[in-house]
This record gives structure tokens, sequence and C-alpha cells, in this order.
């Protein structure tokens, strides 16, 4: 067996360091040595988003990345998106607009989600669908994602007037 | 959007009183959904718990001669591997557990293959390791000889006399007499009314088609996950993400030869299930494997593995004949199923059956069903088992109908609906249904009559499933400060505690803040028959609301010993109990003060109901559904959907709307792009989310929901069973919008593009 890298990088905001095989994927990491498990796995090929995260700065799958690629580099996941127990207005959104049923694709799509908000603080209806068409969701048919995201838009674009 | 339509009902509670039911409050497990805390099935870390896998058959069809373990077994790290032989050989024997009576000895050959593997995907054996990669490695070093056989696909191939037989011992049930041969048909199922032929001979016009559709998975995005330890004492415990702990441990216990009593499992929170985590496949074997090393055994599938080897729903062939008078009366009815079981018998055939015709008051009838085995993953229950296959069928020859006759298509369903006092097509009379109203409520939408553009169709569809009740137990405990805790044993897949929290808090008079839900363990709480059915919010909420009262019951006795009065003489009112002769001068006393002094009066304040609960109200839906068809490319759009439901009282209409819009969205994924795809030897050759392509967002349109509340007076807040209605009418309701948009009746779903085109150019 290949010898483990040391893993140096920023979670959340905060340092970690971990010891990762050549072949562990980041969502592995994360979830198996970080113990951040609000990241899920649905497919493991990067077809269903569940695993979303921001790798400086940028929507990945966390699936489709190794954990050796982590390596300096800046990762999001869903554990940092409410800041200091407080929720950010997406999670808010999604609890009002119950667009959550069995709660598993929710991670991701929040993450993917505020990835859309910060690209595009006025996003359309097809715009947002477009930009979540690699999350999936089996529960909702979308509907009601689909408001929480906009009425946050809203509501953020509100807050910057 | 949607719109709540009430309708004048005999609900035993009266609507204009209640403060909780019917609003919309924040779910109580949301915070923990939406940060990424709630635990699924593979989120379990145990101290000293390792690693199982699965060996898979790559055969359609295969006798298995020999299974070599020992090179895996000598692999450092390995620490357990099992086959059939670390399983009992158990005999054939309906069990009722599960969505319905399960065979345990085709159960426990699903979870391991014995001698046949019967499927590409068909467990062999499994092992444990310390790692993942080990687990990986040893998997290749099990050598597993087989014999290929001739394998069987589809479901009319499987029917053939000369088809390759799965199961040497199967003699089709169902016919007059024992058949001298075995068969790939397990069973026949026939439901008859009237004079058929005599039907069609007054018909003025008949309508006939040939339907079929495609195997399918209900595609929860969850895999099944779960961790098992086996302790010394031979005391078992379970964590897994399923539609009931208590299937959980019946399964295991039966699988494994051992106490149920000596199992405890604990219920994950769920991802997705809509019936098919309504079985087990990995749980025995991760006990297996931790009986044999003896610490913990966490197993999870990958997606390639869902796919393969857990429970799509059948693929079928749906045959329709129709024959109707002039005025759009229908008379006769000839509707005959072919569902694929899978490896084992058990397709949802007979439910299909019951439903085909349900929505229908037809005077001669015959619907006759086959149950077939093919070498195809065993199906398991998904979203009203059957009843979307048969409806395909049938509503597109209503559909049919209704243009021979030029008729208006719901005027022509008004024409021919059940009402209460019809006798359903599967035997008892209906009460209380809302088809009528739910068809009216469709009729009146602006969506029924809005413009349609060039390449645009519209298509309507109707759907009916039975819903259930069952056994179920609430434990509801009320906390020193006055606040409550629900304790059931249902998990929550859409919204359950939300439902159990608000009729706690309507009965107790609390905000519903103030009621904690929670979903136990199977030894924490009493027993309950899986979520499924849509029965949890009706029978598990009967529990919860039952409990309440007998709670209500004893702080109006609490009550009377601390005011110093008769019991008959306090009453309790939103939380607070009063003293109903106002000359005493008794102050009122609220839930928390009657919490906080009870000691004073009997000790802690709590009630546990279990019942087996009775009179679900069945459930009706009514789709509209615009299409476009891309005339170059035969891409169908969904342009605007509206379904109707009658919902019995809506108890949290946000997750009513969540799960009609979700119904919708597995149906038009069913109608349009998904089917299971085999190769000439039996491989899936579509087992990932790239090529067996759900909807995602941008296929879809917001899809608006019609709550009609046609209470049910079986439910103290009138609630009826939603969830599965609304996956019923889909599938027609695109097909027919497909034919309204192209001129043409399309039979095979999916109707994907490759398809349309063909028709299109055929001309």
């Amino acid at each position: 067996m290949s010898k483990r890298q040391h893993i140096s990088a920023v979670v959340n905001g905060d340092p970690v360091e971990f010891l990762s095989d050549a072949g562990t994927t980041l969502l592995d990491a994360l979830r198996d040595q970080l113990g951040l498990t609000g990241s899920k796995e649905g497919c493991g090929s990067g077809d269903c988003g569940a695993c979303s995260v921001m790798l400086d700065g940028r929507l990945v799958c966390s699936c489709l990345v190794l954990a050796v690629e982590a390596e300096g580099r800046r990762v999001e996941t869903i554990e940092g998106l409410a800041e200091g127990g407080v929720l950010h207005p997406l999670q808010q959104k999604f609890l009002e607009h119950a667009a959550l049923q069995c709660g598993f694709c929710t991670p991701g799509i929040l993450v993917a989600a505020k990835a859309l908000l910060e690209a595009n603080p006025d996003p359309t209806e097809s715009e947002t669908r477009y930009w979540l068409a690699g999350n999936l969701c089996r529960c909702t048919g979308y509907d009601k994602i689909i408001r929480a995201v906009m009425d946050t838009a809203a509501e953020l674009r509100q807050v910057r007037v | 959007m949607s719109d709540v339509l009430e309708r004048p009902a005999a609900a035993p509670l009266d609507d204009g009183h209640l403060k909780v039911v019917g609003t919309r409050p924040i779910r109580p497990d949301g915070a923990d959904k939406v940060t990424g805390k709630a635990m699924y099935g593979a989120d379990l870390a145990l101290p000293g718990m390792i690693v199982g896998k699965i060996k898979r058959s790559p055969h359609a069809h295969a006798r298995i001669i020999s299974i070599d373990t020992r090179k895996a077994r000598a692999l450092p790290g390995v620490k357990a591997i099992v086959t059939a032989a670390d399983f009992p050989d158990l005999a054939s024997e309906e069990y009722e557990a599960g969505e319905s009576a399960s065979n345990l000895r085709d159960l426990s050959l699903n979870v391991m293959a014995r001698h046949l593997a019967l499927y590409d995907g068909h467990a062999v054996a499994a092992v444990a390791a310390t790692t993942s990669a080990i687990a990986d490695e040893a998997l290749g070093l099990i050598t597993v000889e087989y014999e290929v056989l001739p394998h069987v696909v589809d479901v009319e191939a499987a029917m053939a006399e000369d088809a390759p037989l799965l199961h040497g011992d199967m003699f089709t049930q169902g016919l007059a007499a024992r058949p001298d041969k075995p068969s790939n048909i397990a069973k026949r199922n026939e439901l008859k009314r009237g004079d058929l032929a005599a039907g069609f001979a007054a018909a003025d016009v008949i309508v006939e088609g040939r339907y079929t559709t495609a195997a399918v998975h209900q595609g929860y995005i969850e895999p099944h996950a779960c961790v098992a330890s086996y302790a010394a004492d031979g005391q078992c415990q379970v964590w897994s993400s399923s539609q009931g702990q208590f299937m959980i441990r019946t399964y295991c216990a039966k699988v494994l030869d051992l106490e149920a009593s000596d199992i405890r499992v604990t219920p994950a929170e769920i991802g997705g299930g809509f019936g098919g985590k309504t079985t087990v496949y990995l749980e025995p074997v991760a006990l297996a494997l931790s009986r044999q090393c003896g610490v913990p055994v966490k197993m999870v599938m990958t997606r390639d593995e869902v796919f393969r080897a857990t429970g799509p729903t059948s693929g079928g062939v749906i045959e329709v004949k129709l024959g109707a008078k002039s005025d759009g009366t229908i008379v006769a009815a000839d509707v005959v199923l072919k569902f694929q079981a899978g490896a084992f018998p058990g397709s949802p055939v007979g439910a299909a059956s019951m439903t085909a015709l349900a929505c229908y008051d037809v005077p001669n009838f015959s619907i006759v069903g086959f149950d077939v085995v093919t070498n195809t993953p065993k199906v398991a229950a998904y979203r009203a088992p059957g009843a979307p296959i048969a409806a395909f069928g049938v509503e597109s020859a209503v559909d049919d109908l209704a243009l021979k006759l030029g008729m208006d298509p719901i005027a022509l369903r008004e024409k021919n609906a059940v009402r209460d006092g019809t006798k359903a097509s599967y035997g008892p009379t209906f009460r209380n249904i809302g088809y009528v109203e739910t068809l009216e409520a469709a009729r009146e939408h602006p969506h029924y009559s809005a413009p349609l553009g060039p390449n645009q169709g519209r298509g309507v569809a109707a759907g009916f499933w039975f819903n259930v009740g069952g056994e179920s137990t609430a434990a509801v405990n009320i906390n020193e400060d006055g606040s409550a805790v629900v304790i059931s044993g249902n998990p929550d897949i859409g919204g359950s505690r939300a439902s159990m929290a608000m009729m706690a808090a309507e009965v107790l008079g609390l905000p519903v803040e103030k009621v904690r839900p929670i979903v136990a363990d199977t030894a924490s709480i009493g027993f309950s028959m899986l979520t499924g059915g849509s029965r949890t919010t009706f029978a598990t909420g009967m529990a919860v609301i039952q409990a309440c009262q007998k709670i209500v019951e004893d702080l109006k006795r609490r009550a009377a010993l601390l005011m110093d009065v008769s019991i008959d003489q306090v009453d309790f009112v939103n939380g607070v109990a009063v003293c109903l002769d106002a000359s005493k001068g008794k102050a009122d006393m609220s839930l928390a003060e009657l919490a906080a002094k009870a000691a004073q009066t009997g000790g802690p304040i709590g009630a546990q109901i279990s019942l087996n609960a009775q009179g679900a109200g069945p459930g009706f839906g009514v789709h509209i559904c615009d299409v476009e068809v891309d005339p170059e490319t035969g891409h169908v759009t969904v342009l605007r959907y509206t379904a109707a439901q009658d919902v019995g009282k809506a108890i949290h209409p946000s997750y009513v709307e969540g799960q009609i819009q979700g119904g919708v969205a597995q149906g038009i994924g069913w109608a349009l792009n998904e089917e299971y795809v085999f190769d000439r030897s039996g491989h899936m050759e579509n087992a990932g989310f790239l090529d067996y392509r759900v909807p995602v967002a941008s296929d879809l349109p917001m899809i608006d929901s019609i709550m009609v509340e046609v209470a049910n007076p079986r439910h103290p807040f009138g609630a009826k069973g939603v969830g599965e209605v609304p996956i019923v009418p889909p599938l027609a309701a695109v097909a027919n919008a497909v034919r309204a948009a192209i001129g043409k009746r399309m039979t095979d779903l999916p109707l994907s593009p490759p398809k349309i085109r063909a028709a299109l150019d055929a001309g």
C-alpha cells in the first residue's frame, strides 16, 4: 500500500491536518477523517450533488476531488453555512418554505444555492433551475426549493439596499 | 402555488376551532437537516467498527458451483466472510412484516444467494475487513465458480412456454387446476363483475390498447446503509436507514434464526424510501459478519449496488379494452396486467388489479393479473405499488374513449365516477370519498382552460390509492415545565414528526414548539408497522391523538384534585384547566402548573396508546399536464402541471403539497426518462444517475397542487393518507398530453426522444 500523505487545509475557516491515501476522495476525508458527515454520498460519480462543497470558492462535487488535492486550499461545507449558531438566510428560508422532506440532498443543495447567490444575486427561476440541475432531489419535485432560493435572493437584495 | 378548497364535511372536531392543525409551522427536525447534523444511515461511526462489503453475481442467471474464500480469509485485515452457508436454509413461509407479506425463504435467498444467482448483482458472499480497501481486495480474492444459465428479462418472454425457468418448483397459483409443468408465472389473479360479453355487445364505442412500462427505481438519494453489532452474549444492535425499525428487527430475526427480543434496532434518519426501504438487504448480512468477528460492521451500498440489487418496481404490459354508450357511460372494461416480479414472486400486480378501475363505476368488467418472475432484481414497493402502471393503461384508454366520443375528458370521468355508495371494483363500498369534488376542482382550475401554443398539448388523468391504517404505538410524556414529548416508532420520511407534534399540540392546547417528537428504537416504544401505505399521519397520528386525549382526561382529574372540586366541574381548554363553576372562584391552572404539581396528584403525567387503526380513507387525484414536443428532436418539455387531490384534512399543508409535488415529479420521470436498460446478457447497462436519469430541477415546472378537503370521519381531524396518490396519474397525464401535442397515441414508456421521433417519422 502506498504511503499516506500529510494534508493541511482550511475547512470552514479552521486549519485541519489529516493523513490521506492517494485514492481517498475529499468526501471520504471530510466524512471519515474530519467527522464532517453533513456532506453526503448519493452516487460517488458526480451525478447527484449531495456531496457539494466549495473548494477555494468554486462549487465542486467532493466525491470527484481527491483529498490530496485539498492541500493548502480552502474547503467550505454545509457545517460552515450557519455562523455562530445563527442559520444562514438560505437555511431559514428552506425551513419556512418546507423545501426539504427527507433532507438528504439538502446540505448539497444549500451549498450550491449559496454559490448561486454569490455569483448571481438576482437569478430568474430558469437560472435557478439550471444552476441546481446538478443536485438531485427525489422528494420535493424542486418546487419549494426553487421558491426558497429565490425568496432568499429577494431578501438578501433588500438587505443590501 | 396551491389552493385549498374547503368542502362541507362531517369532521368530528370542528375545523373552525383548530389552532395548530392546518397551519404551517417549521418542522421540528428541520434545523438538524439544514445544518448537516442529522444522522443518516451512513453517518454513524462506532468505536472499533470495521467495513463490510458484498460480492455480487456478474451473471443474470447462473448455478453457483462453488465459492472459495480461502485466499480472501488469508488477507491481513480480513475479519469475517459469510456466504449462504452462514445463514439458515429457511422453509417457504409467508410472513407479514413489510409493506406486504413476504416469503421468508425468498427474502433470505435474496439477501444471500444459495445455489442460484438469479440476477446481475445478486449477493453471493460478503466480507468484513478493517478498511474499505482491504474489503475490496478481499472481494476480488473470493473465487466463485458459476455455470451460466439462459436468462430472461422481458415479462412476456418469461411467460412463454419455452422460457428459461428461474424456479423449477414454481407452479402457477390461482388457476382452476394445478398445472402439470412449472412456469415463471407465479400467480394469476382475477377480479370480475357482471357479463363482459353482454357489456361490450351493448357498447356503441369500443377502444383498445396495449401499453408497456419499463422497470423503474424508487431512486432515493441515500443508498442503503447500516451498522450492526453482535455482542458476545448474543444481544444484537442494528442502526439502519429504513422505513421501519420493527420490520428490520423481524426480518433480521427470521433470516438469521435469532430471537427478535435479542435485537434492538435504532432508526437512522432516512434519506428517502418511497417503498424501497420496506425490506432488508444489508442488515442480516452485517449482523452475520459481526457475529463472526465480534466487532461492529458498517455496510453502505454504492449507487451501482442500489440499482442492480435493490427493488425497482415492475416493468409491465397492460392490455385495456373499454366499451361505452354514445353518451359516455362505460359499460364494459377488460384489463389484463402482466408484471415483472424480478427474481422472486411478489410484483404489485394484485394492487394494480384492484386499483385499475377503482375510479370508475363499471357494471361489467374483467381484470386479470399475472405475477411473473424474471432474471432482474426482486421488485420492492414503490409509492402506490402497481397503481401507476395500471393507470397508465386505463387512463390512456379513457383518453382515447373521450376522443372517440368527442367528449371532454373530465366530463367523461365525471360521468363514470365512483361516488359515496358505489361498490368499488375491488370490493368494498365507497364512503366519504372526494373523487367528484377533485374532478370538479381540476375542471374549474384556470389551467384547464388556458390557451396552448403550437406543438403543445394538454392531458388529463385520474388516479386512486387505498391508503392504509394498521398497528401503531405512540407515547406522550409531559415534562415538568408543561411541555410534551411525543414518541413514536415510525421513521419520518417526509415530515411526519411535524404532523405528530401538531396533532399533539392541538389536543393538549400547547404551542407546537412545546412538543418534541421523537422516533424511538425498537426497545423504547411499542410496535408500529413501518412507514408506508400513506399510513403514518393517519394511523400513528391517531395513536398520538388518543394518548393526548387520555392525558387531557387525567389532567382534568388532577386539576379537580388540586382545586378540590369534582371532575365533572373541570374542563381543559386551550391548554388550561378551568373550573366550570365560576362561583367557586378557582383560578385556572395551566398545563405547566399542573405538571409542576404532578407529584401531588399521582406522579409523572404520560400516556401510551397502541392501536390498530381502521378507516383510512381512500384518496383520488386528478392531474392536468401541458407539454411541448420539439418536432426536431422529439424532446418533451413539461410546461405546466396541476394536481388536484382529495387529502381529507391537510394537517401541515406545506408537507401535503410537498407529497403531491414529489409524487408528480417521480411520475414525470417514469413517463419521460426513467428505465432499466439491460444488455443481451442481462446486465443492467445504466446503473448510475448519469444514465438512469431522474428529473432534475431544470426538467420541471412549478407543480401546482389543489388540496381538496373532504374530511375522513374515521380520523379525529379528518386526515386521509396523501403520499401515494400523486404518483398514480402522471404517467398517463403526460402521455395524454403528448398525444394531444403530436396527434399520436404513445403506448410504450418512457416517452424518450427516439420513440417520439420514430412516431413523428411514421407520419
